[in-house]
């Protein structure tokens, strides 16, 4: 319907390959790949046409090719049937796609430093944005952690793009033994960071927006919330964020999102009502006081 | 062959038979990304209730076979939002717009229909009597007792424009549908859209606790869609004059043309729109499809073909 937003599309597949512990298809969708832009996400239809698995599954896209006009890349672990069913896929396999889906990361207009952080199959996304920012003249440092070593994701093409590239795994079987944020500082001031961009679970995004809050540098954070239908309608993906006006809005990770300034998102809140968000239960707010609502506003 | 696909709600005609269900839509304005909403017989907007509601807390959504529980709610911005925002922009593309009302209290529904009434271009109102009642102090819902449905639909009668049509909005988890439909209709309900989500439960099997928070969710799509069609041609056997919107877990044409069979004029396209943002023009054409290749010149002949002795139509 326009040039810019989402389209939904049979796209076939070019081909399925196992990528550490993860799977990664990429499929032949030209109107995606053109619309694309870092941080924004797939949804793919699982099991079929009369499946009962009926909620599409939200992957982040992790490249994007002109190879066959536009082709598009996303990651994924098998989680449940879903995902089973997808990893089964075969070249020339069609699969119903809806994207590009979701608010991009926002990119900064001169060359900062910017260090990039992904837990898990997290760091999907990471990998095209840090493309768009050495366009831009941009430093991009990586930290990438995962479980083990085969879940920290891609650490040879880390090395190859980024000035530096420093691994965590929990187990210790790769790089430091422990968490991104133990060593998150510490690479912030050796590259002298001016941004982070962050994308993995919640508890680690609300960790590095932490670690970002005491160096003073502006943080972005990619969340991954359970969502029904990715395009905004179904209202169930909600987490409380704090908007430009200081007011508190259950805020759709979809469309409002995936992408916020991590210090706006209610880490603390998140699955829960906060009392003073916006229309919350004894909310009083209505009346003479009640702020303007934009477009991209709670729906 | 050239199919008509007018149908007639009362006093609402409609271009075609498919519409979108409250709550699985928006406004209409997500969905109009994927076709131009003009082309379908209508959008049922998400229930707007006269202040900004957060909803409840995450989780609100699980995935179970066939379908999906979900406890939204009933977040929204509130009338005002809708009025200014939401309402205009669907009128601005062409869209039929069945405004859907939801209230704490009886009062509160009295006041949505007379700010709704108020604004051309509205096609009908339909009166959620699902959601939970906060003036109740067990949080029944006002489907669950006839009476007070019939008061909500009779306050939503008087405080809404005259010609204005009013769809109650049944609820199928109750002791007795036709009563429930009969009370309305009595209370001058101007048609019927049935069904709601019906409360169900997941728990998770790995933390042992339930899967969307309170724990009872709605259940909707595919798996619902028995429940529904039963409902519509109990109800369509009782009150055959009166206009009925079917829906629940509608996914294909045919699924169209068996509501209709069932007994229903108009047939709303719900949860799976969450999952295929093309599905009111898909199922739209496979219904006009379905049409033509049984040789129905109208689609409007369908309704209530399953109560008729023969071979259908």
């Amino acid at each position: 319907m326009s040039d810019y937003g989402p389209v939904q599309v049979r796209c076939p597949v070019l081909n399925v390959r196992r990528v550490d512990a993860y799977y990664a298809i990429t499929v032949v969708a030209p109107g995606i790949a053109e619309r694309f832009r870092s941080g924004q996400f797939v949804s793919v239809a699982v099991g079929g046409d009369h499946s009962s698995t009926l909620l599409r599954r939200p992957f982040a896209i992790h490249d994007v090719k002109p190879d066959y006009g536009g082709t598009v890349e996303f990651l994924f672990a098998v989680r449940g049937t879903g995902t089973a069913w997808l990893a089964e896929r075969r070249s020339r396999d069609l699969l119903d796609v809806v994207g590009p889906l979701g608010r991009p990361f926002p990119l900064p207009r001169d060359p900062v430093n910017c260090v990039l952080v992904g837990g898990g199959s997290g760091s999907a996304p990471l990998f095209p944005l840090a493309q768009s920012l050495r366009r831009r003249g941009c430093r991009v440092d990586f930290v990438l952690g995962g479980a083990s070593a085969d879940r920290v994701f891609s650490a040879i093409t880390a090395r190859r793009i980024a000035e530096t590239a420093v691994f965590t795994t929990d187990d210790g079987s790769f790089g430091t033994r422990g968490r991104v944020t133990d060593v998150l500082g510490r690479v912030i001031e050796e590259c002298r960071s001016d941004v982070v961009y962050a994308c993995g679970p919640m508890p680690m995004l609300r960790a590095v927006t932490a670690v970002a809050g005491t160096h003073g540098i502006p943080v972005q954070v990619s969340v991954e919330e359970t969502m029904a239908c990715g395009t905004g309608i179904c209202m169930t993906c909600v987490i409380p964020v704090v908007g430009e006006d200081g007011i508190t809005r259950m805020v759709r990770s979809c469309v409002d999102g995936p992408v916020f300034r991590g210090e706006q998102v209610r880490f603390d809140d998140v699955g829960t009502i906060p009392f003073d968000a916006l229309g919350a239960p004894g909310w009083k707010g209505a009346g003479a006081s009640r702020p303007a609502e934009s477009a991209r506003d709670i729906a | 062959m050239n199919t008509d696909l007018r149908v007639r709600l009362g006093a609402l005609e409609l271009p075609n038979p498919v519409v979108t269900a409250a709550g699985c839509a928006g406004s209409g304005r997500e969905l109009a990304q994927f076709f131009d909403i003009a082309e379908i017989g209508a959008v049922t907007t998400k229930s707007v209730m006269l202040e900004p509601h957060a909803g409840r807390p995450a989780p609100r959504m699980a995935e179970t076979p066939s379908g999906m529980l979900s406890t939204t709610g009933m977040q929204g911005p509130g009338v005002d939002v809708f009025l200014q925002r939401d309402l205009p922009w669907l009128l601005s593309r062409g869209g039929r717009a069945i405004v859907s009302v939801a209230g704490s209290g009886t009062a509160e529904f009295g006041e949505l229909a007379r700010r709704i009434s108020a604004e051309p271009g509205v096609d009908a109102i339909e009166v959620n009597l699902s959601c939970p009642d906060p003036a109740d102090p067990d949080g029944r819902r006002f489907a669950d007792d006839a009476a007070r449905a019939a008061a909500v639909v009779s306050t939503v009668r008087s405080h809404a424009r005259s010609d204005l049509p009013v769809l109650a909005k049944l609820a199928a988890d109750v002791p007795d549908v036709v009563a429930l439909a009969t009370a309305c209709v009595e209370a001058r309900a101007d048609g019927l859209s049935m069904i709601n989500t019906v409360r169900g439960m997941a728990v998770d099997p790995r933390t042992l606790r339930p899967a969307v928070a309170g724990g009872i969710g709605g259940l909707s799509g595919p798996a619902v869609r028995p429940l529904a069609v039963g409902c519509v041609y109990r109800v369509h056997e009782a009150l055959p004059e009166v206009p009925i919107i079917g829906m629940g877990g509608v996914r294909t044409g045919a699924d169209v043309v068996e509501f209709m069979a069932a007994g229903a004029s108009a047939v709303a396209v719900g949860t799976v729109n969450f999952s295929d943002p093309s599905a009111c023009v898909r199922v739209l054409r496979e219904f006009t499809e379905a049409l033509e290749s049984r040789g129905v010149p109208r689609a409007a002949d369908l309704v209530g073909a399953a109560h008729r002795p023969g071979t259908g139509v």
